[in-house]
């Protein structure tokens, strides 16, 4: 292969068409929960740990969803197990839970 | 005063949802009603669509008994006015070039038109073949055929086509088209169990009683997928699936999906006749298309001339019960101006 | 696709294209990229269909590659501009016809602007008059090159002798139709059929009896875009979009590309050979690469023009699987003969 000192960039769109959402339908499966979710961002900006690390409850649930599995388990192994996220859900999101059995499962799996 | 409210007649221009209560209302009153229908029935916008949100009340059913109430009032269907002269205190109106209204009152119940999906050219509608409308999806509820839905397996709705948009000079929000996108999205996943659906959505708009409980049920019952970013772009590919672009906003991503059916939320404008009715009788539109009130908050149903008055959606869009409530509200204006004559 | 939905939008994109006395301005970079292409489409209009085609060696670039390069500013892009205008004028012309996508889109974004700022017209007025004593009358009607041709595509295809056909399997051939970003993005009422579903290059297309391929990328940008070209280390963002492009298309088996800009055709051409080179892959049949045209190229084609004298080996994608499709003849060993 020829050097042109230049190469196709990478896109950096999400391709809808080939994501995995196994994990994602594998933990609504037991945590049917995260359907309710609406975006709002309360977990994220009243959590402990966020102001500090990437944690993100939000992001969790949006990553997942949209098939990018790596950057939740990542993101849910900062948690600290507080609860202000599930205290102060509008949709009475059992936030907790879906962290635990987020990185239970992965556990079982590997 | 109360006593010659039978010699008094208004004429009512469009017979939908309001033009039907409209009449209904003031039957009661012990006015005449005469309505001016453009179409070969009652209900208007009503007609094209199947079944209602919130509840699911089917749309045929709430025509039937709104245009029962009517009963006693004159009816000109298929007409048109062609002219009207406002003559000692009476506006003479020529329906269709043969007969003559002589009415001490006009109500203005024109209604809305949908958005015509096709001026949103990056849509595609009527070029590709699995693009439709909130209207074309209502129609297949009725009758389950629709060459353009085979069996689909991935369906997307969009949100504000030919509202909140500067471009197709429609800044309004038609604010119906979150809830009817969302029970739209209900009734194919009843249809299609096996489907996946994704609403692609600018804000959602859930403001009347049980529209939350609508959305929270398409969420977490139904597993309805929800995407805040405006659809920017559809094409098809050699298959005939449906390719959409937008961008996926909470993540910041740029998205792209192939999809085997989308559905256009067209929004509400002013109904085409409105130009010519605010001719007709010297009555505002205002820079959204709709016809002006003399007060959007006070004094909602006047346009401010004398004894005509307007309701429904022709002041923009309202939901069924509002426009219901808001020819209430005008009949009682209507009364009011006829008893101080 | 439904043709009748695309009939609708072209009703509403219907522009005013005169046929006949242009003044008619070439591009910069045109003539090095594709050298035959203005010199055909004058030998077409003035020789072929005996129509009245004014150019002048005074006329300059328009300054539109130093200005979406960021090179100069608006207003000396104004008064270059303004200078062409000039020209026409003193000329005797009123019909302005530019072989330039991006002259196009610039002299369109100008003439918009004075319409809604005629004090920016005035200034510009001022500045001509300082710079060069020269006085303008702005263009009745402005047309792109290849609204002349789509305008005289049914005369072309009566007088021509080839056709956009398979002579083997008498299929039409399968064209993708690319245009210029500038060509209507910018203003849809200024390009025939709009922006979404233009039917500029695909009204030639058929008349000539070939076959459109909507791909999905089809109005996707070439990649082109000036300043991403200019610098090496932003090639890759260049080639990206032209390879999304050909992913596109691909899966339809297009014939061949025909185009409307200066960039596009020489980008689609080229990047072919970069995509080989870095990718691996080769597309088109018989992995022979997807020939790019210029639409005065396609027309010479039609008319009969020998593909050497159109330029044609000028391009790296080679044109010969196309040539033999279409039936024409050609001789090897003149493909890089100087005459």
């Amino acid at each position: 292969m020829k050097n042109f000192g230049f190469n196709i960039h990478k896109s950096l769109a999400l391709d809808l068409d080939n994501i995995d959402r196994s994990l994602f339908l594998k933990l609504a499966d037991l945590e049917p929960d995260i359907y309710k979710c609406i975006g709002c961002g309360s977990c994220t900006s009243s959590c402990t740990a966020g102001s500090f690390t990437t944690l993100s409850f939000r992001q969790i649930i949006l990553f997942i969803e949209r098939g990018d599995s790596n950057k939740s388990i990542e993101m849910a192994k900062k948690c600290m197990l507080c609860g202000k996220c599930t205290l102060i859900c509008p949709r009475c999101i059992n936030t907790r839970n879906i962290l635990r059995t987020l990185i239970n499962i992965n556990t079982t799996v590997k | 005063m109360k006593n010659n409210t039978d010699s008094r007649t208004i004429a009512i221009i469009g017979g939908g949802p309001a033009g039907m209560e409209c009449a209904a209302q003031l039957k009661t009153l012990g006015y005449k009603c005469v309505i001016i229908e453009k179409g070969d029935k009652l209900g208007g916008n009503l007609n094209n669509w199947d079944r209602l949100f919130p509840e699911g009340i089917e749309a045929q059913k709430v025509v039937k008994e709104l245009a029962e109430k009517t009963k006693g009032s004159k009816l000109f269907l298929n007409s048109t006015i062609e002219s009207v002269k406002h003559e000692k205190g009476k506006y003479n109106i020529v329906v269709s070039g043969k007969d003559i209204v002589e009415a001490d009152s006009v109500i203005i119940c024109t209604g809305f038109d949908l958005f015509p999906a096709e001026k949103k050219e990056e849509y595609g509608y009527n070029i590709y073949n699995h693009v439709i409308t909130n209207r074309d999806l209502e129609q297949y509820f009725k009758k389950r055929v629709d060459s353009r839905i085979q069996n689909p397996s991935k369906i997307g709705f969009v949100h504000c086509v030919g509202s909140r948009d500067e471009k197709v000079c429609n800044r309004h929000c038609s604010k119906l088209c979150c809830v009817t996108a969302v029970k739209q999205a209900i009734e194919l996943k009843e249809i299609f169990p096996k489907s996946e659906i994704i609403c692609f959505y600018m804000d959602l708009r859930m403001f009347g009683r049980g529209y939350e409980d609508i959305y929270h049920d398409a969420q977490y019952k139904y597993g309805i997928r929800f995407i805040r970013g405006r659809v920017s772009e559809v094409s098809e590919n050699i298959e005939m699936g449906v390719v959409v672009k937008a961008e996926d906003t909470l993540q910041s991503k740029p998205i792209k999906i192939t999809l085997d059916l989308l559905v256009l939320m067209s929004g509400m404008m002013n109904s085409h006749t409105a130009s010519q009715i605010a001719e007709q009788f010297d009555a505002p539109i205002s820079n959204d298309g709709f016809f002006e009130q003399s007060s959007r908050t006070l004094s909602k149903n006047s346009v401010g001339k004398k004894g005509i008055f307007i309701a429904g959606t022709s002041t923009g869009p309202k939901t069924l019960p509002e426009t219901l409530n808001d020819a209430r509200g005008v009949v009682l204006e209507v009364h009011q101006y006829l008893s101080n004559l | 696709m439904k043709i009748e939905g695309k009939k609708l939008i072209w009703s509403e994109y219907q522009k005013d294209i005169p046929e006949d006395h242009y003044f008619y301005v070439r591009s910069c970079i045109r003539q090095n990229f594709f050298p035959a292409s203005e010199k055909t489409f004058l030998d077409i209009v003035r020789n072929r269909l005996s129509l009245d085609f004014f150019e002048t060696e005074h006329h300059t670039t328009c300054g539109g590659i130093a200005y979406h390069s960021d090179a100069i500013p608006q207003e000396t892009l104004m008064t270059i501009v303004a200078r062409q205008f000039a020209l026409m004028t003193e000329s005797g012309y009123s019909n302005y016809a530019a072989s330039c996508i991006t002259s196009f889109g610039i002299y369109n974004e100008i003439l918009e602007t004075w319409k809604e700022s005629p004090e920016i017209e005035t200034k510009v007025r001022e500045m001509l008059w300082k710079a060069c004593r020269r006085e303008f009358k702005i263009p009745l009607h402005l047309s792109h090159a290849s609204d002349i041709i789509y305008k005289l595509r049914d005369k072309i295809a009566e007088i021509g002798v080839n056709r956009l056909i398979n002579i083997k399997t008498g299929e039409p051939l399968r064209v993708v139709e690319h245009i210029g970003c500038h060509y209507s993005k910018m203003f849809p009422s200024k390009g025939v059929g709009g922006a979404e579903y233009p039917v500029v290059l695909s009204g030639m297309v058929e008349s000539w009896g070939g076959e459109i391929i909507d791909c999905p990328e089809r109005r996707h940008c070439c990649g082109f875009g000036f300043r991403q070209y200019l610098i090496q280390s932003n090639r890759g963002y260049s080639l990206a979009n032209t390879h999304k492009k050909f992913e596109s298309m691909e899966p339809y088996k297009p014939d061949m590309i025909i185009t409307n800009c200066p960039g596009c055709p020489y980008f689609l051409d080229r990047w072919q050979y970069v995509i080989k080179e870095t990718q691996g892959k080769t597309y088109g049949e018989n992995s022979q690469g997807i020939p790019v045209f210029t639409y005065e190229e396609v027309a010479g084609l039609i008319l009969g023009y020998d593909p050497w004298d159109l330029g044609l080996q000028m391009h790296q994608t080679d044109v010969e699987p196309l040539l033999d499709k279409m039936g024409i003849s050609y001789s090897s060993s003149d493909k890089y003969k100087l005459k």
